[in-house]
């Protein structure tokens, strides 16, 4: 790696050096990583656009695999995954904005606060196998919550409700994405200055004045933002809806994963490719998005 | 930041009167904040209890009896430490370098090293699997160099909050006119300095390892969390026993790197490792059984 520790380039002995050279010099350092970076991520990113437009038979340039994966099944699954996405972001967006209020009252260094920050934090980190666990013992057909509700006398099961449909898979979700939204949405609510309510108090605002013409404002390209993470979270999830429902909710990250198991009609080998393609070109847009939000949001906060 | 200065110094006080109005606003807390948070504190107990309840105390003990068991447990300990090893061999001198000599380079660093988590890892999978040579398929050689490619951000982000909270200049100009070689510098100067960071992109690292769902299933290996849902198909409780087992073993991972991160707070008053940049997303977690 380094090629020497001299802190100034300038000052070692290869002063006489062109300043091309010199530069490619000082960015051999970074050459390990780069090599890997493209072997490991940048080479799959082109197989995957490369595939997504290629016959897999004759190999020739073809559009019937993005033509294929954004209709019929494709098409329904990446609508599904939308719902499912916008359910499990926008819900847990609000319950963890409440609660992250609630945490953001509670006196500093308080037991409650403290308690509440670590669990979101182990809460959020959930997720996957183990999560699907936890829920089919709970609410599963013969779960301990399921029981307890027959013995109420409500059925969930007989209630239209379902552990191992999309339902049930949001209802999962929640685990994990109200404690996200807490986690990222607190830096907003501490960088909310008493300041600002003190000036909007002596200027005679009431609690709903502050909160429409000063809190609100200030924190809504952070919420906004923080929606947006977690529907990338619940876009991009696999492994739970995987192992809630052994793969039969048609999410396109499930579909992508059956193509990878084999299980392909003749000729449409590529078509995962193309629905990866179409995933990641989603993500994108997010991250733009996203990062025009914090932008915004950044103003305001430091 | 009067009310909160109020507050705080109230809270150090016991339960003595609020300094302020608007800390009293804040200390007075009505009934929906608490119905919120028991509401919540419901949602996320109950299935808890009712996984132990659905376990039992008897299948802890026999989740370490089971066919494959230690295979796969040996397997995923194994591959988390040639993870982290190469990811550290690769990421600390590369981060060190940046900060030192490219600095301008750190945010077009920092995005790069973001695209890991951006992706989704059963795109990456479908992307590894068409370029990876038809040797290295189906191995765990494959999953632990993917493994570094996902490690990539939280080693980056750590090393960099790290290295950030360092005066490194100065450290290095002072190892170099006590004489000290670059090697001797990083290894007797940055790296000692760079605990914390070092320790959390560590245990990020062996997290996410010990709990990467989605792309061993689909690289068909058999490690532990892939194995517990194998298993699923055989006994109930005992695949409930090992999933509160592995949750258990992240909250402990967490723990530790908060407790270590906010230690270390405490005392240089800069470079803390918080939960935020503890936390990822569904996409790659370090989370025992994540997807």
């Amino acid at each position: 790696m380094a090629p020497g520790s001299a802190p100034d380039p300038g000052a070692t002995g290869r002063r006489g050096w062109p300043a091309a050279l010199r530069q490619a010099a000082t960015l051999a350092g970074i050459l390990p990583f780069t090599i890997y970076v493209l072997l490991g991520l940048g080479a799959p990113a082109v197989a995957i656009a490369y595939g997504a437009f290629q016959d897999p038979t004759t190999g020739r340039f073809t559009l019937s695999n993005i033509d294929t994966a954004t209709h019929g099944i494709y098409l329904h699954g990446f609508l599904i995954t939308m719902e499912l996405s916008v359910i499990t972001s926008v819900v847990p967006g609000v319950f963890g904005f409440l609660i992250g209020y609630a945490i953001y009252t509670a006196r500093h260094g308080s037991v409650l606060r403290r308690v509440a920050i670590t669990a979101s934090g182990v809460f959020a980190n959930f997720g996957g196998v183990p999560l699907a666990f936890l829920f089919i013992a709970t609410l599963g057909t013969t779960g301990i919550a399921t029981r307890w509700l027959t013995d109420i006398g409500f059925n969930p099961y007989s209630n239209g409700f379902n552990l191992y449909d999309l339902g049930g898979v949001a209802l999962v979700y929640l685990y994990f994405q109200i404690p996200l939204m807490v986690l990222v949405i607190l830096p907003a609510f501490e960088g909310l200055r008493p300041a600002w309510r003190e000036a909007a108090a002596n200027m005679g605002a009431r609690t709903w004045h502050y909160w429409r013409f000063v809190g609100g404002p200030v924190l809504l390209p952070s919420f906004l933002g923080c929606v947006l993470l977690l529907f990338g979270s619940a876009f991009s999830a696999y492994a739970t809806a995987e192992a809630l429902t052994s793969g039969t909710i048609p999410l396109t990250a499930i579909q992508i994963g059956s193509f990878l198991n084999g299980n392909v009609l003749a000729g449409q080998q590529n078509v995962g490719k193309a629905l990866g393609l179409g995933m990641v070109l989603i993500i994108a847009v997010l991250m733009v998005l996203y990062t025009f939000l914090q932008r915004r949001a950044a103003r305001w906060l430091r | 930041m009067a009310a909160v200065t109020g507050e705080r110094l109230a809270g150090e006080a016991g339960s003595a009167g609020p300094a302020t109005a608007a800390a009293a606003g804040r200390r007075s807390f009505p009934v929906w904040r608490w119905a919120i948070l028991v509401l919540a504190g419901v949602y996320f107990l109950i299935p808890l209890y009712a996984a132990l309840r659905f376990a039992g105390i008897a299948s802890f003990g026999q989740v370490v009896k089971q066919t494959g068991f230690s295979d796969a447990l040996t397997l995923s300990l194994r591959l988390a430490v040639v993870t982290t090893v190469l990811t550290l061999v690769l990421m600390v001198p590369t981060t060190i370098y940046v900060h030192l000599r490219l600095p301008r380079l750190r945010r077009l660093m920092e995005s790069i090293t973001i695209l890991p988590i951006v992706i989704p890892p059963v795109v990456l999978i479908v992307g590894v699997l068409q370029v990876a040579p038809s040797y290295l398929k189906g191995t765990p050689y494959l999953l632990g160099l993917i493994y570094v490619v996902l490690a990539m951000p939280f080693a980056y982000r750590s090393l960099d909050a790290g290295l950030r909270a360092l005066d490194l200049r100065t450290l290095v100009d002072a190892a170099n006119s006590l004489g000290a070689g670059w090697r001797a510098t990083l290894w007797r100067v940055i790296v000692p300095n760079l605990r914390t960071a070092l320790l959390s992109a560590t245990v990020l690292t062996v997290a996410l390892v010990l709990g990467e769902f989605t792309i061993a299933s689909l690289d068909l290996y058999q490690t532990f969390p892939v194995w517990i849902v194998a298993f699923d198909q055989t006994s109930g409780p005992v695949s409930t026993a090992a999933s509160l087992l592995a949750l258990f073993v992240t909250w402990v991972f967490l723990m530790l790197i908060v407790t270590v991160g906010s230690r270390r707070a405490r005392r240089t008053g800069a470079g803390q490792v918080d939960l935020i940049s503890v936390t990822r997303r569904d996409t790659s977690g370090p989370r025992i059984g994540e997807s």
